[in-house]
């Protein structure tokens, strides 16, 4: 079936099978390998991307259902010489060990920023509940979060679409 | 927001870069386009390898038919034990026991590997699985460690009984005035690393290449080898970026041997990349120990006798976690300084996944065994928790010491760790809090847990590689033996390097996990890495510079002494008014033809002995048995820290497995040998949800085993987490006479045994 979306800014058209996940279609198809498989019960968020600005587990969409949706993964959000605040917060802090839940905890941590304002510890807890790390024990991810939302904020950065995710002067 | 070193609080110009909070090297890569797992490799024409596992815990096997699963679309080949021509796996501890690299004969776990379908794609061969039939005579399983240990019928034919290891002892005379005797289960855990097992095997001509995700690459090449029978010099093994371990990866399972055997068999790239369900039920398990303690002492607060006896789960064939009370046993007296100490174990089967080394390895079993019966004794004798900690302590100046079970810890202060700990949570006022809501009929009772810990890294101090080559450009080439899955390894000891070298570690091109470019290597286990492959590439980083320095006092034919070497300014060599770089030194030996390299087989003389304290702060709301950790803190002693942002990140997630072995996770088995928690959403996974930010301090004993004065951070936090979370939900519980819950401590358990003891009071 043939589907047409936009990944990181770039549209694409797939011709694919019905029961293509959204985060295969990523891996094998668009063949971007940040976006990790950690399980098979849609536990972990290893694969969390923003679809239209929200975080969503892209192993629990169907490619299909993408169709016309605009998809931002790790790759999507800065480069080594232009990080994106919450990849510099990441950095800064620690916020990763092994790296295999990286990307999704990054992704999830940039939509918290269309849904929660001035979060607190607690907060940035709850919101990153479907993301799991083993290594980390969460500390450093939560101060980076923290740290990274409110940098977000004094950019007037969010997630809930492309345009204002960047950084203005940010290379795609 | 860009990602340029200068804008680095640390690590520029004249300062040295060991002890200070250096940022990872590997990381912007990591949050830019992901590291590279085995799975995000990428190679022409290549199958894909899925297995058929049992689905019973005990059988006979009959027959296993692919032939349906054969003429599936998209199957390249199926195959089972019958068609896999290399030998069963001789066990290392029973040369009776053998393990065939797929179920021959008979199931004996659930997830035991049947059968591989190979497929065009991943989706292929998963679809194609479901039609392999098995055909099998049900038999009586044998899950409860207990039982197996007097059970008649062995897993095994040939085996008398299923005891296949076991430690003498426990004849310890029973001294002192108070008598505690107590059972306490280390449940049984999933490693869960995020990225699970994966490899992938190409060939090319003769030469085999086997891409694994694992924590010891040079061992399992030698497996490879052994049962592939093939020339050292045909294979290489990389192991690219390795998504976690956490000890389940130091092995080499036969699935992971099958790989290239397939890959070879049918000439074609081959990968297998695990899926979670399967690694839950057939990735090693950590773990599976029930101790039995008897602690004698005084009513004055001294211990004077204690006695562990451990019987140790294996599962169904007898891998690392066979030998897990060997390490259980050498930390049985933990930090305190008594009388009379034994220990005796059995390691058994059972119809459940192997067990094997899982973060602490055995260590945490031990903390876990002492500090519980420590505090029943205090309880038992009305003394408090810290006080009769104290009383007992290893004397710091009796340093080093030699225990009654004979480890020699070389270095310690507990008493300094338990104050500090203490200090920074307040523990006065804690203890005030406490009896204020006793006395209030608070729903919400407090707990305060206390853990003294010690434990042993690098266990086995075997020699580990490590090697710096001048390369053009006045860079650095960095190679170790040891391999970081997450540790950052990279940093810390481009941070030693540089310290010596003066190059920036930006300029250090490191390499691990390739036994093509490494010529030897041990791995990364028991917290072992700095200790040896560290110290190795400190001692090769001071030979470049020696050698450097002979070169040079050749080339310019002066004597030695007036050529001198300064790290700083990138490091600089003078001869007289001459100053020359790195750089000049790469061109005036390449002019010579000569390569400017050091390496070192480091071997240290013994294991080192990490201590701390931990303290656990609890609500238990009675009315629904929940727990909430409202505070972990933690006093952590390494010796010397290299890098206090890794060693703390060491910490956490050490701290975030050790409680949550204490409240949430349990791998369970039912009486039938199911799996009950095979998967993500059944294991009690911690999220970020369950911990309260962690309030840890680092402290510095530096050890004189090694140069650098460093031990193991790597397990720490799951050694002394695990008994100060219990002891916390059992110092709230004493308002009931409870003395002992096993873990997980589950709201159904808790409001279970509060239910009882109001009922029998």
């Amino acid at each position: 079936m043939q589907i047409r979306l936009k990944v990181n800014g770039e549209a694409m058209n797939f011709d694919v099978e019905p029961r293509l996940l959204l985060v295969e279609l990523i891996r094998d198809h668009v063949r971007l390998k940040g976006t990790n498989i950690g399980c098979d019960t849609t536990s972990c968020g290893a694969c969390t991307v923003l679809i239209d600005g929200h975080s969503a587990k892209s192993c629990t969409v169907l490619a299909l259902q993408a169709d016309g949706c605009e998809i931002i993964t790790i790759e999507g959000i800065g480069t080594i010489e232009k990080l994106h605040p919450m990849q510099e917060a990441f950095y800064k802090h620690h916020g990763l060990q092994c790296g295999f839940c990286t990307p999704g905890m990054i992704m999830a941590g940039i939509s918290l920023a269309g849904e929660l304002d001035n979060p607190d510890e607690s907060e940035i807890r709850l919101g990153i509940e479907g993301n799991l790390c083993r290594c980390t024990g969460y500390n450093n991810i939560v101060e980076a979060i923290k740290s990274g939302l409110s940098e977000m904020k004094q950019l007037s950065l969010s997630a809930t679409s492309e345009s204002q995710l960047y950084p203005k002067d940010a290379d795609k | 927001m860009s990602l340029d070193f200068t804008d680095l609080e640390v690590g520029r110009g004249e300062e040295k870069l060991v002890g200070s909070p250096y940022r990872r090297l590997e990381d912007p890569i990591f949050i830019t386009k992901g590291a590279t797992y085995v799975g995000d490799l990428e190679f022409d024409d290549i199958a894909h390898i899925s297995f058929v596992r049992s689905p019973v815990a005990s059988a006979n096997l009959k027959n296993v038919d692919v032939s349906e699963a054969l003429g599936q679309p998209g199957v390249i080949a199926a195959f089972t034990a019958k068609d896999i021509e290399i030998p069963a796996i001789i066990n290392w501890i029973n040369k009776v026991i053998e393990r065939p690299f797929l179920a021959k004969d008979k199931l004996r776990f659930v997830g035991e590997a049947v059968a591989m379908v190979i497929g065009e794609t991943k989706a292929f061969a998963e679809d194609a699985c479901e039609f392999v039939n098995i055909d099998y005579d049900l038999t009586t399983p044998i899950i409860d460690p207990r039982q197996s240990a007097n059970n008649e019928v062995s897993l095994f034919e040939g085996c008398t009984s299923n005891i296949v290891a076991s430690i003498e002892g426990g004849q310890v005379a029973q001294i002192g005035e108070v008598r505690i005797e107590a059972e306490f289960v280390n449940q049984r855990l999933a490693p869960c690393p995020m990225e699970g097992r994966a490899v992938v095997a190409t060939i090319d001509g003769e030469m085999l290449t086997v891409y694994i995700s694992n924590q010891a690459p040079h061992s399992a090449k030698r497996s490879i080898i052994r049962y592939l029978s093939i020339d050292e010099g045909n294979l290489r093994v990389i192991t690219p970026d390795v998504g976690g371990g956490f000890g389940s990866k130091i092995g080499t399972y036969p699935e992971e041997i099958l790989v290239p055997y397939i890959a070879r068999k049918l000439n074609r790239t081959c990968r297998w990349v695990e899926t979670r369900s399967e690694s839950m039920v057939s990735l090693g398990h950590g773990r599976g120990q029930i101790a039995k303690v008897t602690l004698g002492g005084d009513r004055d607060g001294k211990i004077r006798s204690y006695c562990l006896s451990v019987i140790q789960d294996c599962g169904a064939y007898p891998e690392i976690g066979a030998n897990m009370p060997a390490l259980t046993r050498w930390m049985t007296s933990g930090c305190y300084d008594i009388d009379s100490v034994d220990f005796n174990s059995i390691s058994v089967l059972t119809n459940t996944n192997p067990t094997v080394a899982y973060r602490g390895a055995g260590r945490p079993e031990a903390a876990y065994a002492i500090e519980r019966a420590v505090d029943m004794f205090a309880t038992e004798i009305g003394m408090d928790k810290a006080e009769v900690r104290f009383k007992n302590f290893i004397d710091p100046k009796n340093f080093p010491y030699q225990t009654k079970v004979g480890s020699t810890y070389d270095c310690g202060n507990y008493e300094e760790s338990l104050r500090r700990v203490l200090k920074l949570a307040n523990y006065d006022e804690l203890l005030v809090d406490k009896e204020n809501r006793i006395k209030d009929k608070s729903d919400l009772l407090l707990g305060i847990g206390i853990s003294s810990y010690v434990e042993i890294t690098h266990g086995f101090p075997a020699k580990e590689f490590g090697s710096v080559e001048l390369i053009s450009g006045g860079k650095l080439s960095v190679k170790v033996g040891t391999l970081s899955h997450g540790q950052g390894h990279r940093s810390a000891i481009s941070m030693i390097v540089r310290d010596v070298t003066g190059v920036d570690p930006c300029n250090i091109d490191f390499y691990q996990g390739d036994t093509e470019l490494i010529e030897s290597g041990v791995g990364t286990f028991g917290s072992r890495s700095m200790q040896s492959g560290g110290v190795a590439c400190k001692r090769a980083a001071d030979m470049l510079v020696t050698k450097a320095m002979e070169f040079l006092s050749n080339h310019l034919d002066v004597d030695l002494d007036k050529v001198e070497f300064s790290w700083h300014e990138g490091g600089q060599f003078s001869v007289g008014s001459m100053c020359l770089s790195w750089s000049d030194l790469y061109r005036l030996a390449k002019n010579e033809g000569k390569v400017l390299k050091a390496s070192e087989n480091y071997e240290s003389s013994s294991p080192t002995f990490p201590f701390g304290a931990h303290l656990a702060v609890v609500e238990v709301d009675v009315e629904t048995g929940k727990v909430h950790l409202r505070d972990m803190f933690a006093i952590d002693d390494a010796g010397n820290i290299l890098n206090p942002l890794l060693a703390k990140g060491q910490i956490h997630g050490g701290l975030a497995q050790g409680i949550s072995q204490a409240l949430y996770e349990e791998f369970i088995y039912d009486q039938d040998g199911n799996p009950l928690t095979a998967t993500f959403a059944d294991y009690g996974f911690p999220t970020a949800a369950e911990f309260p930010q962690f309030r840890d301090e680092l402290m510095q004993t530096p050890t004189s085993v090694n140069e650098l004065g460093v031990k193991g951070i790597g397990e720490s936090g799951t050694i002394g987490a695990t008994p100060a979370v219990v002891n916390a939900v059992m110092d709230a519980l004493s308002v009931y006479g409870i003395s002992h819950i096993d873990m997980p401590l589950s709201p159904e358990k808790v409001f279970s045994a509060i239910k009882i003891a109001k009922r029998s009071k």
